[in-house]
């Protein structure tokens, strides 16, 4: 088996280029899964159903596994709503390309439903703890991308020796930082399940009350206090109840953090060429180098570049001033030099990143003037990304 | 000019990300502190970016001032006296133990909660309650109670919020806990912060760009605020392209039937050497920016059809630095916002 050249710490030996090839890494079969993180507002959503597609036209058998798409991507998919379960989309060839959005309250559900007996089950599913946890807490979406991700490879490689329904599965993760949340999970839930915390709560369930220390009782009162008799009940109740099924939890969450980790895998960091963005972009860096994650690349979208105008940003504007009476030409002088300057800040960014992260090949991908509206405009970013 | 939100003592600024929220509402607050006002700017998200953006040292858990407001003009042309920006990173563990010494004197019964597990606990993976301890203590900030001795006062809050798509989750924390306490002392507190956010004293801005996504989610945003009976402020539009090209080149700039010949005699009037190439690529940016405002005035048209008051930022070329922050907030100073 042939794996793609890892990059950062771990690399064998130090990669000089530094251009992503993106169709490389789509045409490796032995690439299995590709996540795309960053920060809000670069792209994210739509790098991934770019690169799905053009995989998927290279060949592939995709599934692209999105978080909280625009309804309008969906529909440039031709999907009218994506939901729980793989929908294809039309007109792909000669790879297929599925496309899905993940329902983390149903993907909850379902893991419980598999993990505790039907009454069990049921029990945890009317609780209102559990009701809030699985619709509204902010880390159930990353916890369940991963749950998903998990599902999907299973399904596809694990059980089918890789003749299940797909060959790569794209991931879109969450809008923020916590994105990378995941792979805190199955050390948070290890913590948590072996943690005092839990004891406390099925303590007055299992053990008489001379057994319990005096530390428990401060805590047991204060929380009486706080949260009212009724509350705390419906608390041990739920962590009881969930008890068992986090078990299985824990140790699916496991499995797929060593997925993540292994050479089938190729993390994307997405970012703008804007300083927060980039920063963020070095965090995700960072991080997933710490955690040994195969980071592949990072991709820069939006960027402005420069083009046959070989005029300075000073001397167009300059010469804008020298012109009060031709409107049109010093506008176009001005144009030129607003856009000169972003070029060179952008530049400048670039390289300052590059500088401190040398080994991530880097794909550049030109802003486009309009927003992306079906098939052909993915077609369009997939394009440019692989130029990049 | 006069603020259009002389009531509101909460200013909340959300947007979707990338659209600049953190940078308006650092703005917000330095125009609300001319003329002697003080400010609180907090932070929810844990990044520390208004340290970054005020070049100072990462926040605590702690109202530290970090800037002077903006510096006016009164009517009579004498400088009035700008007041204090004060900014306040609010992390869900410490607003926990804060609120649990301020509330029910649980100083050293805190510390063993911590011990427990229970602060992580309700921190990290108990449901909502993340949110309403980020909530409460900017609650607690914006009216202060006689449990906070000494505590200062100030004329105005102003809220670095979550993005748009997690506001209104967010702020509607008799929601968060409604299926958890029905009643009890928890249930009473986020009922009486709900009705400072439902109030006219609380106004939810939004930040957007004149890009479709932004402006899907603005308006996605706006209802479900409304929905939930959160009073929507105004609509900032952030980041507008300069209006170099006159309005009636855009067509032709457009169509690519730009008089060449014209441009390049300007262009060697104006002591530029008038190479082909350079015309060239110059009506080549000269379209892209006219298909750009194409659909940034459509997408202007879609805002304005919002029904509620717009701003707008022009984008800085330069990024933004301090003296960037400054030059917003006299604008929003100016349109009314601040």
């Amino acid at each position: 088996m042939t794996s793609h050249p890892r990059v950062g710490p771990l690399a064998a030996h130090a990669n000089d280029t530094r251009h992503l090839e993106v169709d490389r890494l789509l045409d490796d079969r032995d690439t299995h899964i590709i996540v795309c993180c960053g920060s809000g507002g670069v792209g994210k959503t739509t790098t991934s159903a770019a690169l799905a597609l053009r995989a998927a036209e290279r060949g592939r058998k995709v599934v692209v596994l999105t978080i909280d798409p625009a309804r309008r991507l969906a529909q440039s998919m031709g999907i009218a709503q994506l939901d729980n379960t793989p929908r294809p989309v039309p007109g792909i060839g000669p790879g297929r390309l599925d496309a899905m959005m993940l329902d983390m309250k149903r993907t909850f559900d379902e893991v419980v439903e598999s993990q505790a007996s039907p009454e069990k089950a049921q029990q945890i599913l009317n609780n209102q703890f559990y009701i809030a946890l699985s619709s509204s807490f902010a880390g159930t979406q990353e916890y369940m991308a991963m749950e998903k991700l998990g599902q999907l490879y299973r399904d596809s490689f694990a059980h089918n020796g890789g003749n299940g329904d797909y060959d790569l599965i794209v991931v879109d993760t969450p809008p923020s930082r916590s994105a990378l949340d995941f792979l805190d999970a199955p050390e948070r839930l290890s913590s948590f399940l072996d943690g005092r915390f839990l004891r406390l709560m099925l303590a007055p369930a299992k053990g008489p009350v001379r057994l319990m220390s005096a530390g428990i009782n401060i805590v047991t009162n204060a929380l009486k206090k706080v949260l009212g008799g009724q509350m705390l009940t419906d608390l041990q109740t739920f962590v009881t109840a969930l008890d068992t099924v986090f078990g299985g939890f824990r140790q699916r969450a496991q499995e797929t953090y060593a997925l993540l980790q292994a050479d089938e895998t190729a993390f994307l960091v997405i970012a703008a060429p804007e300083p927060d963005a980039l920063r963020e972009a070095a965090y995700f860096v960072e991080r997933l180098s710490g955690d040994r994650m195969p980071l592949q690349g990072l991709v820069v979208n939006r960027a402005t570049l420069p083009d046959d105008a070989s005029l300075t940003a000073a001397a167009a504007g300059a010469a804008s001033e020298r012109l009060p009476d031709a409107p049109l030409t010093a506008g176009l002088l001005r144009l030129h030099a607003d856009r000169a300057l972003l070029v060179e800040r952008q530049h400048q960014l670039r390289e300052r990143f590059a500088v401190a992260h040398p080994q991530v090949p880097t794909a550049v991908v030109p802003a486009l003037p309009g927003d992306v509206h079906d098939l052909d405009g993915l077609r369009e970013i997939g394009r440019l990304l692989a130029q990049g | 000019m006069s603020s259009d939100w002389p009531h509101v003592q909460l200013h909340v600024v959300t947007g979707k990300g990338g659209t600049g929220k953190s940078t308006v509402a650092a703005a917000l607050a330095l125009g609300l502190a001319s003329h002697g006002k003080n400010v609180l700017l907090c932070e929810v998200e844990g990044r520390q970016g208004v340290a970054r953006m005020f070049d100072v040292d990462p926040l605590p858990y702690a109202e530290t001032r970090i800037a002077t407001g903006l510096r006016m003009r009164t009517r009579s042309g004498a400088d009035a006296e700008p007041g204090n920006v004060y900014a306040l990173h609010i992390a869900p563990e410490e607003a926990l133990l804060e609120y649990l010494k301020m509330y029910y004197k649980l100083g050293p019964a805190g510390r063993a909660l911590d011990r427990f597990g229970v602060i992580e606990f309700a921190t990290t993976i108990a449901p909502g309650v993340r949110d309403v301890l980020l909530t409460g203590k900017l609650f607690e900030a914006v009216q202060r109670n006689s449990r906070n001795k000494g505590a200062r006062t100030y004329d105005a809050v102003v809220l670095d919020a979550p993005p748009t798509g997690r506001i209104t989750t967010f702020l509607n924390v008799s929601e968060s806990v409604a299926g958890l306490a029905k009643v009890g002392p928890i249930k009473n507190q986020a009922d009486t912060m709900m009705t400072l956010f439902r109030s006219r004293r609380t106004a939810v801005h939004l930040v957007t760009l004149l890009e479709e996504m932004p402006v899907q989610e603005t308006t996605d945003g706006i209802s479900e605020l409304r929905a939930a009976g959160l009073p929507v402020g105004g609509v900032i539009v952030n980041q507008v392209r300069p209006r170099d090209l006159p309005d009636d080149s855009l067509a032709p700039a457009l169509a690519g039937t730009l008089d060449a010949e014209a441009i390049a005699k300007d262009l060697d009037r104006a002591g530029v050497e008038p190479d082909p190439a350079l015309v060239s690529a110059l009506t080549a940016e000269a379209k892209e920016y006219a298909e750009r405002r194409a659909l940034e005035d459509a997408q202007r048209g879609l805002v304005a059809g919002l029904g509620v008051p717009t701003y707008e930022l022009d984008r800085i070329a330069g990024g933004i630095d301090i003296g960037g922050l400054y030059e917003l907030a006299a604008e929003l100073k100016d349109q009314g916002l601040a």
